[in-house]
């Protein structure tokens, strides 16, 4: 694993919890210092030997162009450089609103086997919400 | 022709019950299916079935059919599962006796074997997949080896007018699309139907995965109703489309954003699905909300079935121990830090380590960097902080030292260090590889209880 030091990134402010819907996401984001990706999308990830499946739903159809821009593989890469040691693979899929991500050798060697503590990778969907728009 | 309902009554072997009961009792199924089978959970249960030949399949089998049989064949609802796991013979006979136990008058279960390829695999040394090696490297440590079996290994059992139909490893979505087959009579050879047939499976098989479970996010997509939330029924017609949808009364949500996050859940290419039965296209489905959690799903295809079955071979591969000791308020991360500096030390230096020396390990902080890694890790200082040591072994004894190296930080590391947790685990690890359909003998045999 890569150990460098994490540099240093502001960190979103916390949305209210309960009570809002998911069409108004737009209003909890313009409260935050700046817009992420969790303020138009949510993700899911999963196992698939030592390969994580990762896949990123528009909240608002509408979102997915500027969706589909920011979630380049290159980009999705870096963000996860030091978690996942190989390639990633992108397939889009503008009528369901998603992108889908395979990301290679990502899982210390397969759930089976790794010794992290999320040896599914399940974790990983919330990392990428993480990214600016 | 009048659509064809099935629930999905678990998505994993630890399941809710609850749920399921509730889908038997009110869902007006013809079908209730419960996938209960992980990667590496038939090498576990024939370690089981080597101590105790009657074991060897699922746990929690019986307290399940306790729970659905009594609604189920009330209800006509024929349960499929593949809690048989190592021993679907045990299993049927163990639901047998649940039902004499329960005072039903009769109860019908085929039993569907074949699966287990592990002569096979002994006698074939082939190459073993996402790996250079074969599977003769796994010589001596090869515990269970079962094929995937596809849903034309439950026709016959869906024929002989059963109450349950018990097997061990089929693939995931088969168990949902043989009853569609059996029903609409879709041939074998039927790509188009069967593609939308894997995708009604493939969206159930997780249970509540497509129902609001594992999607909220509190203040982005909130979901109601948790600690009540409902498992999906589908509603199948004749040409394949389905709506995907949940009870009435119960927790959860149904939408184009449950639907579409199962629908990609562990999907490598969205357009090439590799199943049993069919290699499924879902880059063209749609969802359409027909009104609240109601959802029709439509547009999936397929191509031809691959020409071999996928295989997962279980193996015994050494030990992990782990150990892990908490630090609290101020300074938690630099005293959480400094444990982790000290295990290191100790870990490099042969002397001091108890034949732990350059063992492949992870050493963390829970709370900073366990999840992610340094580069996406916390950049701030959190209130609590977890040291968490892990370290692949090849004895029992190698991990036991594991969590005693951390449990000594008590007195010899950082202050104010408390809640030690030691953990030693045999891993039982999987392995795919491919075997040809023509070695793989499927074979349903009918068990009866009448009173």
């Amino acid at each position: 694993m890569n150990m460098s030091a994490a540099p240093g990134r502001p960190k979103q402010a916390r949305a209210p919890s309960g009570g809002s819907a998911v069409h108004e996401v737009t209003s909890v984001g313009a409260t935050s210092q700046y817009r992420t990706l969790r303020d138009i999308a949510l993700a899911r990830s999963g196992d698939k030997g030592n390969r994580a499946t990762l896949s990123v739903i528009a909240l608002d159809p509408k979102d997915y162009p500027e969706m589909e821009r920011l979630l380049s593989a290159e980009r999705v890469q870096a963000h996860f450089a030091g978690v996942v040691q190989g390639p990633v693979q992108r397939y889009t899929l503008p009528d369901l609103a998603a992108v889908h991500f395979v990301m290679f050798d990502a899982l210390g060697g397969g759930v089976t086997r790794s010794l992290a503590l999320d040896a599914h990778g399940k974790t990983l969907s919330a990392a990428v919400l993480d990214l600016p728009l | 022709m009048n659509p064809y309902r099935i629930g999905s009554g678990a998505g994993y072997a630890g399941d809710r019950i609850d749920p399921a009961l509730d889908l038997a009792e009110r869902g007006e199924l013809d079908a209730l299916v419960f996938e209960c089978l992980a990667e590496r959970t038939i090498a576990l249960a024939q370690l089981r079935r080597a101590h105790d030949p009657q074991a060897g399949y699922d746990p929690m089998l019986q307290a399940r059919m306790r729970a659905v049989l009594p609604a189920c064949v009330r209800n006509g609802v024929t349960i499929i599962t593949n809690m048989g796991a190592a021993n679907p013979m045990a299993a049927g006979q163990a639901v047998l006796d649940v039902a004499r136990e329960l005072g039903l008058p009769r109860l019908r279960v085929a039993v569907v074997t074949g699966d287990d390829v592990l002569p096979w695999m002994l006698a074939n040394d082939v190459p073993l997949m996402d790996s250079p090696d074969t599977v003769r490297s796994l010589d001596g440590r090869l515990i269970s080896a079962n094929a995937y079996l596809g849903a034309d290994a439950l026709l016959p059992a869906l024929q002989a007018d059963v109450n349950v139909i018990i097997t061990g490893r089929v693939a995931d979505p088969s168990l949902f699309v043989a009853p569609l087959m059996a029903h609409f009579g879709w041939a074998a050879d039927d790509w188009h139907h069967l593609g939308q047939g894997l995708l009604v499976g493939h969206l159930l098989e997780c249970a509540a995965q497509v129902s609001g479970g594992y999607l909220a996010d509190p203040g982005h997509v909130d979901v109601p109703d948790l600690h009540r939330v409902g498992f999906p029924l589908a509603e199948v017609c004749a040409d394949g489309s389905a709506v995907i949808t949940k009870l009435p009364g119960t927790g959860g949500r149904v939408d184009r954003l449950s639907c579409t996050a199962q629908l990609l859940y562990e999907v490598e290419d969205p357009a090439h699905y590799l199943q049993a039965d069919v290699v499924g296209d879902f880059s063209k489905v749609r969802f359409t909300q027909l009104e609240s959690d109601r959802v029709q799903a439509q547009g999936a295809s397929g191509q031809a079935r691959p020409e071999q079955l996928k295989a997962t071979l279980g193996y015994r591969d050494g030990f992990i121990g782990e150990g892990q000791i908490s630090y609290a308020g101020p300074g938690a991360r630099a005293r959480g830090e400094l444990a982790l500096s000290i295990l290191r030390h100790r870990l490099q230096d042969a002397a001091l380590s108890h034949g732990l020396a350059g063992l492949e390990h992870r050493a963390e902080l829970i709370g900073v960097n366990a999840m992610h890694g340094p580069q996406l890790g916390a950049d701030r200082e959190p209130y609590e902080v977890r040291v968490r040591l892990a370290v692949r072994c090849a004895t029992r004894a190698q991990a036991e030292a594991v969590g005693q190296e951390v449990e000594a930080l008590y007195l010899n590391g950082p202050a104010g260090g408390g809640g030690v947790t030691q953990s030693v685990r045999e891993v039982i690890a999987a392995a795919s590889a491919l075997v040809p359909r023509s070695a793989v003998h499927a074979r349903c045999d009918i068990l009866e209880w009448t009173q």
